[in-house]
């Protein structure tokens, strides 16, 4: 990646930040300013899902390649992931304190993190527990893809079937809805599109930096070897 | 016909390995032995610590599927875990196609859970007075297609430890979340069904029950080539 996007990265989202926090939304009943989280935690939570499914994507290409790259590309993906969960787990959590009453309340989309965290978690011990580098990158391809089939159920069914407390349950939700739709106003939805544009290539830019990482060590070691 | 004959071959060799488990269980009668003494040590520690207190019908209901799952998670690793201790991993590979050798350790955990299952629900009911089933059919389709979910996941996810180096405590780890959306749903069946609820109630639970079965198992058999032949 070079410099300028670098650079262009960190003002557009330096910018989305700040229009974020100071422009002006309109009434929105029981939330107020506190509808500004969306900003920053919705496109957190989209990036850990991302991430995840780019974990599962390049344990696919291992699985049809048998090349180490792409196994290395998978962990990248999901480290990254598990990072932008566990900022949208706090962000969420320190949100649903004021606006809830209390860190957690095990509402379906809060579990549903809590799920991804777990699977995260088993997908990391798994790694280290396989000691054969082949066998780590086929033994973990093939838990992210069983994981991933899994996560339909909870992002999508569960939420639908049990009621909750994230915003507009009840009244059609501002983004995860049945219809399809987004529900905001015009200015708040510019300002949301910009976050998670900016929040998308910071995560591509941490991508290819933690891959690179890996592959030049990944190369290293089998050199002295 | 060709297809027919594959499919054939692939059944045999699964009622082979099914068989051959079966035997060694029967033989020596380790996995049910210790399990149901597992059972007993947990109903007796969840039968203590509730002395004296009310246990609600709906918490019954999830009591009963923590039994569920950590007795299936104490003994359906065995499955693949022996064949490596042992060291007849090879021999399988050589004799039998690798879907064989899933459908027939498939089956045999099955088989094996079912009948757990049968004696801790038994079990349950004779000491845990707030356990009433009121819908009889509710709580057979639960236990029925919950038991085979739960014995598809682990299953697949034992086959993937018993390469692993820390094998027992790995096991719960992993097949936690990958089985959490069925305990979810067998949990709330059952919790239906000890309140009496109507089947239309239950529908929405047994289409996620049905669906996760159906989803599982596919992906299992699509995936589990890369394993065995790893």
């Amino acid at each position: 990646m070079k410099n300028w996007m670098k650079i262009a990265i960190g003002l557009w989202i330096a910018a989305v930040l700040a229009v974020g926090i100071s422009m002006p939304i309109g009434y929105i009943p029981g939330l107020g300013a506190k509808a500004r989280i969306i900003y920053f935690h919705v496109p957190m939570s989209w990036l850990a899902v991302l991430a995840f499914f780019m974990s599962m994507w390049y344990g696919i290409m291992y699985l049809r390649k048998k090349d180490m790259k792409h196994d290395i590309k998978s962990a990248s993906a999901a480290e990254l992931g598990f990072a932008f969960s566990i900022l949208a787990t706090l962000t969420g959590s320190i949100w649903a304190r004021f606006s809830w009453g209390s860190f957690w309340n095990w509402d379906p989309r809060e579990t549903s993190i809590f799920v991804l965290l777990l699977i995260y978690g088993a997908y990391f011990s798994l790694r280290s527990a396989l000691e054969v580098e082949e066998r780590r990158a086929t033994l973990s391809a093939v838990y992210s893809i069983v994981a991933f089939v899994t996560v339909p159920f909870f992002v999508f069914i569960m939420p639908r079937m049990m009621t909750g407390l994230h915003p507009g349950e009840g009244s059609p939700a501002p983004i995860l809805n049945a219809n399809g739709k987004m529900y905001m106003e015009a200015s708040m939805r510019y300002v949301f599109y910009a976050s998670l544009i900016g929040f998308t290539f910071l995560y591509i830019w941490l991508f290819n930096l933690r891959s690179r990482i890996g592959l030049l060590s990944y190369n290293n070691h089998t050199e002295i070897d | 016909m060709k297809q027919l004959g594959a499919i054939l071959g692939e059944m045999s060799g699964a009622v082979a390995i099914f068989s051959k488990d079966l035997y060694s269980e029967l033989r020596t009668r380790y996995a049910l032995n210790s399990l149901i003494m597992f059972v007993v040590v947990t109903l007796a520690i969840i039968l203590f610590s509730t002395a004296g207190e009310t246990v609600t019908p709906s918490l019954s209901a999830g009591i009963l599927w923590i039994i569920v799952f950590f007795a299936a998670m104490s003994g359906l690793s065995r499955s693949f875990v022996s064949e490596e201790e042992r060291g007849t991993t090879m021999t399988l590979q050589l004799w039998v196609e690798p879907s064989s050798v899933l459908i027939g350790k498939l089956l045999f955990n099955s088989l094996l859970i079912y009948v757990l299952n049968a004696m801790i629900i038994l079990a349950y009911m004779l000491t845990m007075p707030a356990f009433v089933v009121k819908s009889p059919l509710i709580f057979l389709i639960t236990v029925l297609m919950g038991t085979f979910g739960l014995s598809t996941a682990s299953t697949f996810i034992a086959a993937i430890i018993s390469k692993a180096n820390s094998k027992g405590t790995l096991y719960p780890v992993l097949s936690f979340p990958i089985l959490l959306p069925l305990l979810m749903s067998v949990i709330d069946a059952t919790r239906l069904s000890v309140e009496g609820a109507t089947f239309g109630e239950a529908a929405g639970d047994f289409k996620i029950l049905l669906s996760y079965c159906v989803v599982v198992t596919t992906v299992s058999i699509i995936l589990f080539d890369f394993v065995w032949r790893d």
